[in-house]
């Protein structure tokens, strides 16, 4: 077996007097697609979070692809990691926000091109060929002179994958991603990720309501509640066969309230 | 007394002398406050808490002391210890950081009207600091803030004359001087509202047409 990609020990995160994750462990393997599913406040958004380093830790560590996120070494010990570290380790990492955060004054081409001129160098004309690619894949070739203000929900969800993979990450961290589109704009979404997940060798983090596609696109799902994974296992054995009270009662809910398994 | 229009054309290139330096005043005025008060905004949002808390104790006190007494500190205090500046200088620094502290809250207020996903977009698209700033954050920021930062110009613009008290020739002092020396001071006060009611007119034209093209542009 290969070694994980994402390694994850023991991490506790507070803020002020509340205890958001609690000594929380968790290894993924490389181009593995795993699922985190539970009630809102279960601490599954503030691990993505974590990873893109856009919330800092109160305690623990975090090896990704073989090195320290929130450390470095130095002179022998490990010490907190200082902005060009992290800003190194973030070149492995891509996310994908509920609510899209596409930057609203560049059209979307130069929403996708940005990033990899101003951090990788790549010259306009690379990376503008590269965003058409994408663009091409994620189905909006033909948008790629508007404003993300003229784009439907989905179409500015598809847009922000693309600038996600424009940067090679060799993880992606989906955030709920179709929690803010209206229901018939999730489905073109989940069919992007579907053609990514069949078509790279990502590794690939989801946080979703969406069980049905959580149980056809990951291979592994967790499930968390109050800051810990109460439970994780293949999609059937989650899904069919819950094992905890917890993801039992959770599940009942989530089918009471029409989400398809 | 009666307006005299021989009089009127007699003090008018005085008067236009006093008007261009008002003009320049304000123009320089207002470069030096739209910087200063950037750097203010930034010190007080991102520096190290002593720094941004000393920044926000001057921005404090500049606004909370007259402009007429910041002025006579720069022209008549400071070559006490040794800092001799032309009027001008002094009037432009003076007017500089006086508005740059309005400007100052004004920046702040457009920067965190940005939302906090465009800082976590910036950062997981991997920009560095001050690329987020300049491609993601400022352009965002600054449209919105234009016509507030506009109405500080007119305002500005209109404070000038206090530069006539530390002898810059600007056009009230150039209204007072010809009016001094000739006991006649209908003529060159009335010629002053008029030249700062016009400048003013067009100033809010512009303000309109300003506010207009950046309230469309916000609609996102």
């Amino acid at each position: 077996m290969a070694a994980p990609i994402i390694r994850i020990d023991n991490i506790v995160k507070r803020y002020g007097p509340l205890t958001v994750l609690d000594g929380l462990s968790m290894e993924v393997l490389p181009g593995e697609k795993l699922a985190l599913i539970g009630p809102s406040g279960s601490g599954k958004t503030t691990i993505l979070r974590i990873l893109m380093t856009l919330e800092t830790i109160s305690d623990g560590h975090i090896e990704v692809d073989g090195d320290q996120l929130y450390h470095m070494p130095k002179n022998g010990s490990l010490v907190a990691a200082d902005d060009r570290h992290l800003h190194r380790m973030r070149e492995k990492i891509g996310m994908v926000f509920q609510h899209f955060n596409l930057f609203p004054h560049k059209c979307v081409l130069d929403n996708v091109t940005l990033a990899p001129m101003l951090t990788k160098g790549v010259a306009r004309a690379a990376a503008e060929k590269r965003a058409m690619e994408l663009l091409d894949m994620v189905g909006l070739a033909d948008k790629a002179k508007s404003m993300p203000a003229q784009l439907s929900g989905g179409q500015k969800q598809r847009v922000a994958i693309a600038r996600a993979l424009a940067l090679s990450p060799k993880i992606m961290l989906f955030d709920e991603v179709t929690s803010a589109l209206d229901p018939e704009l999730v489905e073109e979404v989940l069919n992007v990720m579907r053609k990514l997940a069949a078509e790279t060798d990502m590794t690939m983090l989801l946080v979703t309501h969406e069980m049905g596609f959580a149980h056809d696109f990951a291979d592994r799902i967790l499930f968390f509640d109050r800051g810990k994974i109460v439970e994780e296992g293949k999609p059937d054995e989650i899904f069919r066969n819950p094992r905890q009270e917890r993801t039992q009662a959770f599940l009942r809910k989530i089918i009471a309230a029409g989400h398809r398994v | 007394m009666e307006w005299d229009w021989n009089f009127v054309w007699q003090i008018m290139p005085t008067l236009l002398e006093g008007l261009k330096i008002t003009i320049l005043a304000t123009a320089l005025g207002s470069v030096v406050a739209a910087v200063i008060g950037l750097v203010f905004a930034i010190l007080r949002m991102t520096a190290p808490k002593p720094v941004a808390r000393a920044t926000s104790f001057i921005v404090e006190f500049i606004r909370g002391t007259p402009l007429l007494v910041q002025l006579y500190f720069i022209f008549y205090v400071l070559p006490d210890i040794g800092i001799r500046l032309p009027a001008l200088t002094a009037g432009v620094i003076g007017l500089g950081l006086h508005y740059g502290t309005y400007a100052a809250e004004v920046y702040r207020a457009g920067i965190e009207n940005v939302p906090r996903g465009q800082w976590e977009a910036a950062k997981a698209t991997n920009l560095t600091g001050r690329q987020t700033w300049i491609h993601v954050i400022l352009p965002q920021a600054i449209p919105p803030m234009i016509p507030a930062l506009a109405n500080y110009l007119i305002a500005m613009f209109k404070e000038t004359p206090l530069l006539s008290a530390i002898t810059v020739l600007e056009l009230m002092n150039q209204a007072k001087s010809v009016a001094n020396s000739s006991y006649r001071y209908i003529e060159p006060m009335t010629l002053v509202g008029v030249f700062f009611l016009i400048m003013s007119l067009i100033s809010v034209v512009f303000l309109r047409w300003l506010e207009e093209r950046y309230s469309r542009l916000e609609e996102r």
